[in-house]
């Protein structure tokens, strides 16, 4: 009897103790406000841009080109100028990213001098800030590659390809997001289990077979979070095409590789920046604003739909 | 005999596997090493070409100048004036303005946050906490330039009656937006990858449970949140679309946060585009990149 009293108020002491809020009180609700802050900044931004730019959005709006200076009209050019770069980005980044992380994964060991080196170059492309990254595009796709092409190709004086074309803002673009295919790639490969590349060895495949029958298909879903990711960062960066090609107004849709394009972001900056009368293309801007954040915001739910399908096979293997 | 020939083409096939993979691979360090040779090159001329130099030397962007003999010397950049100046401090008072704002915006919210997701937070709240981090960096950064360019502008000048509407509050906020998710996800990394045995073992020695984060988990994850600041800083100092947008880019200098700034990223984006190729103001531009992508790598 006596011991059980005492059990309880020992028990009671401690969960007593454990539960004492007073002292974690003021820290929990200082850190509260911070997360009800973020949340709430997120809410005002989608929800502004939803509600001043739900109106615009109509079919019209996404197949016509603009008119009137920009005033009226869609913003179809855009739209296709964006699908078009990132498309050609993707087909560039892609294999080379994807060949990065089995190298470094499957060919050699993590702490080799080459893998290291590879891994701190690709850190650094990740840090640049995007400017460069236009910059760069700039100066050594159209300039030194697009002008020596021309040098020894075409003999008019007038630039062929050493001029801003959507190739060279889609190389520009897919070096930016380089980094991102290599690391959820890498991400991928090191959920597959060793055993079974082991199976495959001992049933005499080599390692390329092994590769591609083994390894590529079990790292699709990284790879495919990687594409995303890649298509995401695309899709909304600016300052890497500014210089390399997309155009204020095209009357046309890009049809070659070394034609200019018009793209959703850059489109936005302009009309934001540059309108003459902002309150005419504010309907226009906020509509293009939704549309855009609407691919991107699509883009990332699916990422993260394939980095939960990854994490959960990780789990079950 | 055929046996022996499909082996010996299948070796070659390897070879030439294995090669390409490897030459791919090196794509990542070579586009590395000529970002930094071609920024480079470009903005060496600074230091030897005497016709840039009869218009820029290194001094000349440190040192007052004045616009014509007897004129009040003064920092100021102004590259195409007849006499071009190119004094770098109104840009890097600007630039170091909405960095500050930025992060002092940023900081508290995005540690905060951290702190409170990892060791405050329920499950479910967490799953709130979470996505909505991850849609916060999703938004490309022109879409934050826009959104403080068009609202955060009248909204801040309704607030505080600010006499030009784009300054270095307004662009230093829209930044810190952008900074909060890379914050977050860091500190809290940092956070949770806290080996359980060290709280464990103060929670055996009777610590409650705000005493084991304060005492024990946050010091130890002290060096990620310091990296997660750092590097949101450096994101601060590169973003180009927000300032560009945002800031009013006005080469001006002040102490007032309340005036309008012009940064080194946004200068370059608007200046490229119409310099000459080769000329002073290109190599001074470059020259910057080099500076910028240094401050980076540290």
């Amino acid at each position: 009897m006596i011991q059980t009293v005492s059990q309880k108020q020992v028990h009671q002491d401690i969960t007593s103790h454990f539960e004492k809020k007073s002292s974690g009180i003021i820290p929990r609700t200082i850190t509260l406000t911070s997360v009800i802050i973020i949340i709430s900044i997120l809410a005002f931004i989608v929800i502004d841009i939803f509600y001043n730019g739900i109106g615009t959005i109509s079919w019209e709006f996404l197949s016509s080109p603009p008119k009137n200076g920009m005033e009226s009209g869609g913003i179809f050019p855009a739209i296709f100028g964006t699908v078009a770069l990132v498309f050609l980005m993707t087909i560039a980044v892609i294999p080379i990213g994807v060949m990065t992380a089995l190298y470094l994964h499957e060919y050699r060991n993590s702490t080799s001098k080459v893998t290291r080196l590879i891994r701190i170059a690709i850190n650094n492309l990740a840090s640049i800030p995007s400017i460069v990254f236009g910059l760069f595009g700039l100066g050594f796709f159209i300039g030194f590659i697009g002008t020596g092409i021309d040098s020894i190709f075409y003999s008019s004086s007038r630039p062929v390809w050493g001029q801003p074309a959507i190739v060279w803002s889609a190389l520009t673009m897919s070096l930016l997001t380089l980094p991102v295919v290599i690391i959820s790639t890498e991400e991928a490969l090191r959920t597959i289990p060793q055993e079974m590349k082991d199976a495959s060895y001992a049933l005499g495949a080599t390692k390329l077979q092994t590769i591609r029958k083994i390894v590529l298909p079990q790292a699709m879903p990284g790879i495919l979070t990687g594409a995303i990711l890649a298509i995401n960062r695309g899709a909304g960066e600016v300052a890497p095409i500014m210089f390399t090609g997309a155009a204020y107004y095209l009357p046309y849709l890009p049809h070659k590789l070394n034609d200019q394009f018009m793209e959703m972001g850059y489109h936005i900056f302009v009309m934001a920046t540059q309108s003459p009368d902002i309150e005419a293309t504010k309907p226009i801007l906020y509509g293009t604003v939704l549309v855009l954040l609407l691919l991107t915001f699509s883009l990332n739910f699916m990422a993260i739909l394939f980095r939960y399908k990854l994490r959960t096979r990780k789990v079950r293997t | 005999m055929k046996k022996y020939n499909f082996k010996k083409q299948s070796r070659i096939i390897e070879f030439i596997g294995e090669k390409f993979i490897a030459i791919n691979a090196f794509v990542a360090l070579a586009a590395v090493l000529l970002i930094f040779i071609f920024i480079f090159k470009e903005a060496l001329p600074i230091f030897y070409d005497e016709f840039i130099q009869e218009e820029v030397t290194i001094e000349k962007m440190i040192v007052k100048q004045s616009f014509s003999e007897g004129r009040e010397a003064k920092f100021s950049w102004q590259p195409n004036s007849d006499n071009p100046r190119y004094s770098l401090l109104p840009l890097f008072i600007g630039t170091l303005k909405a960095s500050i704002v930025a992060m002092l915006f940023a900081i508290p919210l995005g540690v905060g946050g951290a702190i409170y997701s990892s060791q405050f937070a329920s499950k479910k709240m967490r799953e709130v906490i979470k996505p909505a981090i991850e849609m916060l960096s999703g938004i490309p950064s022109v879409v934050l330039g826009f959104f403080a360019l068009i609202v955060l502008a009248s909204i801040l000048q309704n607030i505080f009656g600010f006499t030009y509407r784009l300054n270095a509050i307004n662009a230093g906020i829209a930044l810190g937006i952008a900074v909060i998710p890379i914050i977050f996800t860091i500190s809290e990394d940092a956070l949770t990858s806290v080996p359980e045995s060290l709280s464990d073992a103060a929670l055996a020695l009777g610590a409650n449970k705000w005493q084991v984060s304060s005492t024990v988990i946050l010091p130890a994850a002290l060096p990620g949140i310091a990296a997660g600041i750092i590097l949101g800083f450096g994101r601060a100092i590169g973003e180009t679309m927000i300032v560009l947008m945002a800031s009013g880019n006005a080469a001006v200098i002040s102490a007032s946060f309340s005036d309008s700034i012009r940064t080194f990223s946004a200068t370059i984006a608007s200046e490229l585009a119409e310099v000459v190729f080769g000329s002073a103001h290109y190599s001074v531009l470059f020259f910057w990149v080099v500076y910028f992508s240094y401050s980076h790598l540290s």
